[in-house]
């Protein structure tokens, strides 16, 4: 009954609402995976690559065939605004990729926003009829080592690298009330990532839905909340809490050094220039 | 006419007549058929998509990733949780669970002897199980005038269910399997949400809550949650069907207690009984009974949740270190005292 150590901590494997916290350690691989191939699945994966973003690409897919959900069905749903920028990338058995065209913008803020209404609108149209799980995954990005069916279940967040060992208070919520993204001081469970949501279709839908509907509440009032569509998320998964959590192996900072409790790094957010890629600052 | 031609008439005729009763008979079987078809209803189990919603204003501590209870695994390494003392929020997770409406089924057999343990299982279930939430408890017994009465807490209900004498304990302990895989099929299924199959020979001591919902819940033997997998009890001989290799095998599951969603626990106490009738027409019976059976279930269809050994306890005079709480444990008994047979 020995705990499960991320090789040298000690981690905790589950919430207090009994969701599990996946680290390295405390899954096994192989039985994992052998369950989940039984049962004939796919997983949608919504990416958004728009302007400059398409430089991302070719690294984003060349190592997601490496090592996100190897052996399994995935179709991959790329946003972007300029289709002939979309890479070649030879793609594994059983694995495609569908090119959706949207329009550009000028504000990061506000390409970073409309991504749940695409989203939303791609499941209803789409994703309810094709997959089983959805993931939503932030493009400038790469995998460095296994991202598999361990991470499927019914709601998924991910723990944002930068805030695993703060306060609640101190998390960078939404602290104005007169935002829908609005989170108390006294509450809050995690602080999670915005670069991934995952699950079944159907409740991946209900976060997007919800949180499109508090977005466009938001900016009728001219509010634009702190972390865009990041907290709403957060205050959607306060109230609806995830099924399982990814601990920050599955979103990590290329800039960020190693820690003791994060021993392997599995996907991470690459370093950029900000002023290269972003329409506007 | 020729007798040859008279011949070839009856010849004929008989014909015909076979002929009808052929048509006739097959109609007949199509129309059975069709009845069938009509009144076999496939079971409905109740599907309720459970989010996990709470609400703001509700305050407790913050949960962290790094700082807990390290001294023993909350997680199988198929990612199912293992409910210890200190692994949930119990103000929390009663909030979340309230909003979903749920009622938990829990069934308990008293036959014969057996009788003399419910006024206390009942009495302490009604202090510390399911507390807030809509229980039914239905009681197999073959002595309903040895039923007491105990009081029942709000929303909590108890039906009493004949059933006949047997005088073998450990048909009487394999035969639940049967019981069970029909309440869950028929009745249950627009009824409850869970359901929970507890011994009775038992008693509660602490919070046995929504913290052990799931769909398919199995609890860690309290004789084994320590030992290496092949020094586990399971059933060696190949010839029977809970069958378990040297090599496999995940925990050792106690059958005093399972449970889960209807329509997993009906699947579950089917295959069992299916498995034990098969072994029955072979002359075999597994080491420890269902408990056999049931383990070679949960192998090769995991659990989606699993309770420590808190939650079935050997005896609530001898703790043991990782034990921070007893929850639910076997009471003392006499064996030669109350079963019917050795």
């Amino acid at each position: 009954m020995q705990s499960p150590q991320g090789l040298n901590g000690k981690v905790i494997a589950v919430t207090p609402w009994l969701a599990p916290i996946v680290w390295e350690g405390t899954f096994d691989s192989f039985l994992i995976d052998s369950i989940y191939q039984q049962q004939n699945i796919t997983i949608a994966t919504t990416v958004f690559a728009l302007g400059k973003y398409t430089t991302f690409l070719k690294a984003f897919l060349e190592s997601a065939e490496q090592n996100y959900f190897v052996g399994f069905r995935v179709h991959y749903y790329l946003f972007t605004d300029h289709p002939e920028q979309v890479p070649a990338v030879k793609l594994g058995e059983g694995r495609q990729l569908t090119v959706l065209k949207v329009a550009s913008s000028n504000r990061w803020q506000e390409i970073t926003l409309r991504r749940m209404e695409k989203l939303e609108k791609l499941i209803e149209s789409r994703l309810v009829n094709e997959a089983d799980y959805v993931f939503s995954l932030d493009v400038d990005t790469k995998f460095y080592g296994r991202w598999g069916a361990e991470s499927l279940g019914r709601l998924i967040g991910v723990i944002h690298p930068g805030y695993y060992q703060t306060s609640r208070k101190r998390f960078p919520y939404e602290r104005r009330p007169e935002s829908q993204a609005y989170i108390p001081a006294a509450e809050g469970d995690y602080y999670y990532g915005g670069a991934v949501i995952g699950g079944f279709v159907k409740d991946v839908y209900k976060v997007a839905k919800t949180c499109r509907e508090q977005l466009d509440i938001d900016a009728a009032k001219s509010i634009e909340a702190a972390w865009q569509e990041e907290s709403h998320l957060n205050k959607y998964f306060l109230y609806n809490k995830p099924s399982k959590v990814l601990s920050p192996e599955y979103l990590w900072q290329d800039f960020k050094p190693n820690t003791n409790e994060v021993k392997i790094i599995r996907f991470s957010q690459v370093i950029k220039n900000y002023a290269a890629v972003r329409p506007n600052p | 006419m020729s007798l040859r031609q008279n011949f070839l008439i009856i010849l004929v005729f008989f014909g015909m007549v076979l002929s009808g009763l052929i048509y006739l008979n097959s109609n007949q079987t199509r129309c059975n058929q069709q009845i069938i078809e009509q009144v076999f209803i496939e079971p409905k189990w109740k599907l309720k998509n459970f989010g996990l919603r709470s609400s703001p204003g509700i305050f407790y501590n913050q949960p962290s990733a790094l700082v807990g209870r390290t001294d023993v695994a909350s997680v199988t390494s198929w990612l199912a949780p293992i409910i210890w003392e200190g692994t949930f929020d119990a103000t929390l997770i009663d909030i979340i669970y309230k909003q979903q409406n749920l009622t938990i089924a829990t069934t308990v057999f008293a036959l014969g002897k057996y009788t003399r343990f419910l006024k206390e299982f009942l009495e302490s279930a009604e202090q510390h199980y399911f507390v807030g939430f809509r229980v039914h408890y239905y009681l197999f017994t073959d002595l309903p005038e040895e039923v007491p009465e105990v009081k029942m807490g709000e929303n909590h209900s108890l039906t009493v269910r004949k059933v006949p004498s047997l005088n073998r304990w450990q048909d009487i302990s394999m035969g639940r399997m049967e019981i069970l895989e029909k309440l869950t099929e028929n009745e249950l299924a627009n009824e409850a949400d869970y359901i929970f199959c507890l011994d009775v020979d038992t008693k509660f001591y602490g919070r046995w809550g929504v913290e052990t919902l799931g769909h398919l819940v199995g609890v860690i033997h309290p004789w084994f949650f320590d030992a290496p997998r092949d020094r586990l009890t399971y059933e060696r001989r190949p010839e029977s069907q809970a069958y378990i290799p040297a090599g496999e095998g995940d925990y050792y599951y106690t059958g005093a207690a399972f449970g889960g969603s209807l329509e997993d626990v009906h699947h579950l106490t089917k295959t069992c009984r299916e498995q034990m009738s098969v072994d029955a027409a072979n002359s075999i019976e597994a080491i420890w009974h269902e408990e056999s059976h049931l383990n070679k279930y949960f192998l090769y269809n995991k659990p989606s949740k699993l309770l420590s050994p808190e939650y079935l306890w050997r005896d609530i005079n001898a703790g043991a270190a990782q034990i921070k709480i007893i929850r639910f444990s076997h009471v003392a008994k006499n064996n030669a005292e109350v079963r019917p047979n050795p």
